[in-house]
C-alpha cells in the first residue's frame, strides 16, 4: 500500500461525507423553513399528482429552460442527460457483479463522454458570446465550467488516449468501501481525474450546484394551486393568530 | 413633480434583445417616505448608526421565515434563461434589470454573512458586505421591478424575484429606508379605509352621483349601495373604481349586473379597497392586517359572499392569501367560492342565461385584452388552471363582436407587465413606467396595425392608470384602455325581463 493510495483514500472518504451531510445539512434546512404563503407560478396544477408531473418535467425536460431559451437548452439538456450516462456508466466501479442495466449502458456512457463535453462547451460559449450572460457570469462560473470540462476531458483521455489500468482502479474503489485500502494506479491522468471528482463532490454543498436539490423546494413549482379550496398556514403565520 | 426629461423607447416592428447597457437607470429612485409616513406604518424613521447588521440580521430572519427566499438565494446558476425576460430590461437594457442581476444585488450581500464559500472566498463568488453604496443600488433596482414574475415562468428552478424584491424592500423598510409612495398608501388604508384617501361622505356623494349618472344613461334605478346591512354580496374593488377614468366605467358595469341578476349587494366604506400594497413591500402582517379590514367589513354587513372587483395584485392577495390570512370563510356561503372574482361572477351568470346583452353596441370597438401580471401567474379563475385567461376573455367575446389576441408571446402566462405594478405607479418613477411599457406596447401596436384594434381591456386597476399615462408617450389615445366590464355595461340587456 502506497502513501498515494492512502492520500487518496482519505480524500475521497473527506469528499463523499463533505458531500453527504453538507447536501443534508443544506436540505434539513429548506424543509425546516416554511412557505408560509401559497406562491406557485400559475397556471399551476390543482393536485399533488400534478404537481408531481410538473416537477418531473422539470427535472427530466427542463420545461421552463425549454420555453426560456433554446440554445441554453439544448447545452444544459445535452451536458445534464450525458452525465447522467457517464455517471450509470461509472456504476460499475463500485459493484461485482455488475448489474445488467449498468452492463447495458457501458457503450452508451462512452460517447455521453462527448455529448457532455460538448454540452459543457456550448454552455460556456454563451458566457462568453451573449452579453447579458457574459456580464452575470462571475469566476466561479467559469471555473464549474472548468472543472466539469476537465473532469470529463481526462475521463475521455484515460478511455480513447492513454488507458489506465481499469482492473486495478476498479478493486481500488471496492477496497474503498470495504474500508480496505487496495493499490491506486499512479497514472497522472486518473489522479487527475480523481481529483477533480472530489473536488467537485466537495464543492457541491457549497456552490451553485445546490440548484439540483433546490428545484425540489421551489415553492413556485411545488405547490398545487389550492390556495381557496385548502387552508395553508405556516406555524409563524399561526402564532400570529394568537396575538 | 417633474422628473428630468428622456426619450422614450421607438417602437420596433418585432421584439429586439437590447445590447446591455451598464448603468442605463442606475439614476432611478423613488421619493424616500419621511420619518413620519414611516412611524404610522410601523417602520423607523430613518437609517442610523448600526443600520448594515440590522439590515443582515433581518435577511436572516427572512431565510428564516421564507422557503422561496432561502432557496432562491442558493440555487441560480446565472444560466441567463431570465435575462430577456423582463420588461425593465427589454425596455432601459440597464443589466442590472435583468432578473439574475436584480437577484444577485441581495445574494452578493446573503453569500457574505451566510455562506461558507462567501465568508472565504468573497471575490470568487462575488460576495459583498452591506454597505451604503450596496444599499443604494438595493434602493434604485428593487424600485425598478414590478414583481410581476415573469421570469418565474421561465427560470428553470422556478426563482420567482418577487420574493426577492419583497424581502429586499422588508429589509430596507426595517432599516428606516421606506418608499413614499407605498408606505403612504398603507397608512391611508390603515387611516381612511382606502389607498386613494377618500373619505367615507365623499365616498357615499360619488356613488349618489353615479346612480343619477346611471339613471339619465338607462333610465333605470341602478343602485350603487354603501355599508348596507343584510346585502348578500360584498364587492371590494379598488378605490380608483371610485374616482379614476376608466376605472369608473367598470364600477357601473359590475352594477348593472348585479341589478340584472337581481343580487343584493353592498360596497364598505370600512373595506372600500381591494388593493393590498402590504404585498408590495413584502410585509406579511401589513398584508394581513390589511385584508382583516375586509373579514371585519363582511361579518359587520352579515353579507354571503365575497366578491372582488378588477384589480391585478388585488385577486392575488384575495385569492391565493385571504385563505391563509384571515380565513376558514366557514361562515360565508359554501356555494360559492371565496374569494369570487368579478369575472368569475358575471361569466357565471352569463353560462346560466341570466344576462343578456346587444354585443353591436360595442361595435365600435375592435378588442384586445392585455393579461394582468398578479391575475395571470399568481392566481386562477374556475376550476381549471388557466381559467383566469379564459374566463375575461369569453366574457368579452359574449359582449363583444370583434376581439383579437395579442402575440402568443405576450400574453397568458408569458404577458408582459404593464409597468407600472408592484408600487412604481407614482410619478418620480415615471422614467421606468415609461420605458417597461415598451413590450407591451411593441405587441399592442402589432394587433393595432394588423386588426385595427383600438381598445384594450384590462382587468386590473394598476393597468388602467399605468396605461392611461403611458399611452400617449407611444403615440396612442389615452383612452384605448379599459376594463373588461367596461365592455359589460355598454352592452348589457337591462330593464324588462329577458
Amino acid at each position: 500500500m502506497t502513501a498515494l493510495s492512502i492520500a487518496y483514500a482519505a480524500l475521497f472518504y473527506a469528499a463523499t461525507a463533505i458531500l453527504v451531510v453538507g447536501v443534508a445539512l443544506k436540505i434539513r434546512s429548506y424543509v425546516r423553513t416554511p412557505a408560509p404563503l401559497k406562491i406557485p407560478t400559475t397556471p399551476a396544477p390543482t393536485t399533488p399528482g400534478g404537481v408531481a408531473l410538473r416537477l418531473t418535467r422539470e427535472v427530466v425536460f427542463f420545461e421552463s429552460l425549454f420555453k426560456a431559451s433554446k440554445w441554453t437548452w439544448i447545452f444544459g439538456w445535452m451536458f445534464h442527460a450525458a452525465l447522467l450516462l457517464v455517471l450509470l456508466r461509472h456504476v460499475r466501479y463500485f459493484q461485482q457483479p455488475v448489474w445488467e442495466v449498468i452492463a447495458f449502458v457501458q457503450p452508451f456512457g462512452t460517447y455521453a463522454g462527448f455529448a457532455m463535453v460538448a454540452g459543457l462547451a456550448g454552455l460556456w460559449a454563451r458566457r462568453v458570446l451573449v452579453d447579458r450572460v457574459r456580464y452575470i457570469s462571475t469566476p466561479s462560473d467559469h471555473l464549474h465550467l472548468a472543472l466539469l470540462i476537465a473532469i470529463g476531458s481526462s475521463g475521455l483521455g484515460m478511455r480513447f488516449v492513454s488507458p489506465t489500468d481499469i482492473v486495478a482502479v476498479k478493486a481500488y474503489m471496492l477496497g474503498l468501501m470495504r474500508l480496505d485500502i487496495q493499490p491506486l494506479p499512479a497514472d497522472p491522468l486518473l489522479l487527475l481525474h480523481l481529483a477533480l471528482v472530489a473536488l467537485l463532490m466537495i464543492v457541491f454543498p457549497i456552490s451553485k450546484l445546490l440548484h439540483a436539490p433546490g428545484l425540489f423546494f421551489s415553492p413556485t413549482r411545488n405547490q398545487a394551486d389550492t390556495s381557496r379550496e385548502a387552508r395553508h398556514v405556516s406555524a409563524w403565520a399561526a402564532a400570529l393568530e394568537k396575538k | 413633480m417633474a422628473t428630468a426629461a428622456f426619450e422614450t423607447p421607438k417602437l420596433k416592428p418585432y421584439p429586439v434583445i437590447p445590447l446591455v447597457a451598464a448603468g442605463a437607470t442606475s439614476h432611478l429612485k423613488p421619493f424616500v417616505a419621511s420619518p413620519a409616513i414611516q412611524a404610522a406604518v410601523g417602520f423607523p424613521g430613518e437609517l442610523s448608526e448600526g443600520w448594515e447588521q440590522r439590515a443582515v440580521a433581518k435577511m436572516g430572519e427572512l431565510l428564516d421565515k421564507y422557503r422561496s427566499l432561502r432557496v432562491y438565494m442558493d440555487a441560480c446558476v446565472h444560466c441567463g434563461a431570465c435575462s430577456d425576460k423582463c420588461h425593465y430590461f427589454l425596455g432601459t437594457g440597464d443589466p442590472k434589470n435583468m432578473p439574475v442581476a436584480r437577484q444577485d444585488l441581495m445574494r452578493a450581500v446573503y453569500r457574505r454573512y451566510f455562506t461558507f464559500a462567501g465568508k472565504h472566498f468573497p471575490r470568487l463568488v462575488g460576495a459583498v458586505d452591506m454597505t451604503k453604496d450596496v444599499l443604494d443600488q438595493w434602493w434604485s433596482y428593487y424600485n425598478q421591478c414590478s414583481e410581476c414574475r415573469r421570469c418565474s415562468v421561465f427560470c428553470p428552478y422556478g426563482i420567482d424575484t418577487a420574493e426577492v424584491t419583497m424581502a429586499a424592500r422588508e429589509i430596507m423598510d426595517s432599516v428606516g429606508l421606506g418608499q413614499k409612495y407605498a408606505n403612504e398608501i398603507i397608512g391611508k388604508v390603515h387611516r381612511i379605509g382606502n389607498n386613494l384617501g377618500i373619505p367615507g361622505p365623499a365616498l357615499e356623494d360619488t356613488l349618489l352621483g353615479l346612480e343619477e349618472d346611471t339613471k339619465e344613461e338607462t333610465g333605470l334605478d341602478v343602485r350603487f349601495p354603501l355599508d348596507e346591512e343584510g346585502a348578500e354580496v360584498l364587492l371590494v374593488t379598488p378605490s380608483a373604481d371610485f374616482f379614476s377614468e376608466p376605472h369608473v366605467e367598470s364600477l357601473i358595469g359590475y352594477a348593472k349586473v348585479f341589478h340584472a341578476a337581481g343580487i343584493k349587494w353592498t360596497l364598505s366604506t370600512k373595506a372600500s379597497e381591494a388593493g393590498n400594497f402590504g404585498l408590495f413591500i413584502g410585509n406579511y402582517e401589513q398584508m394581513r392586517n390589511i385584508s382583516l379590514r375586509v373579514k371585519q367589513a363582511a361579518q359587520e354587513l352579515g353579507v354571503k359572499r365575497i366578491v372582488v372587483g378588477e384589480c391585478g395584485h388585488a385577486w392575488r392577495v384575495a385569492y391565493s392569501f385571504w385563505n391563509t390570512l384571515m380565513g376558514p370563510f366557514d361562515w360565508l356561503d359554501p356555494r360559492y367560492p371565496v374569494p369570487q372574482h368579478i369575472c368569475e361572477f358575471t361569466w357565471d351568470l352569463i353560462q346560466r342565461g341570466a344576462l343578456k346583452f346587444d354585443k353591436e353596441k360595442n361595435d365600435g370597438r375592435i378588442i384586445t385584452v392585455h393579461d394582468s401580471c398578479n391575475v395571470a401567474r399568481a392566481s386562477r379563475m374556475g376550476s381549471m388552471p388557466g381559467g383566469q385567461f379564459v374566463i375575461p376573455r369569453e366574457i368579452i367575446k359574449a359582449v363583444a363582436n370583434n376581439f383579437h389576441d395579442m402575440a402568443p408571446g405576450t400574453i397568458h402566462e408569458s404577458t408582459f407587465c404593464c409597468g407600472g405594478g408592484g408600487g412604481l405607479l407614482t410619478d418620480d418613477l415615471m422614467e421606468i413606467r415609461v420605458k417597461g411599457a415598451l413590450p407591451r406596447m411593441e405587441a399592442l401596436k402589432n394587433v393595432v396595425d394588423q386588426h385595427g384594434v383600438n381598445f384594450m381591456a384590462t382587468i386590473c386597476a394598476i393597468c388602467k392608470a399605468q396605461f392611461s399615462k403611458v399611452l400617449p408617450y407611444y403615440g396612442f389615445d389615452m383612452s384605448m384602455v379599459g376594463g373588461v366590464h367596461q365592455l359589460v355595461s355598454k352592452a348589457i340587456r337591462l330593464g324588462e325581463p329577458n
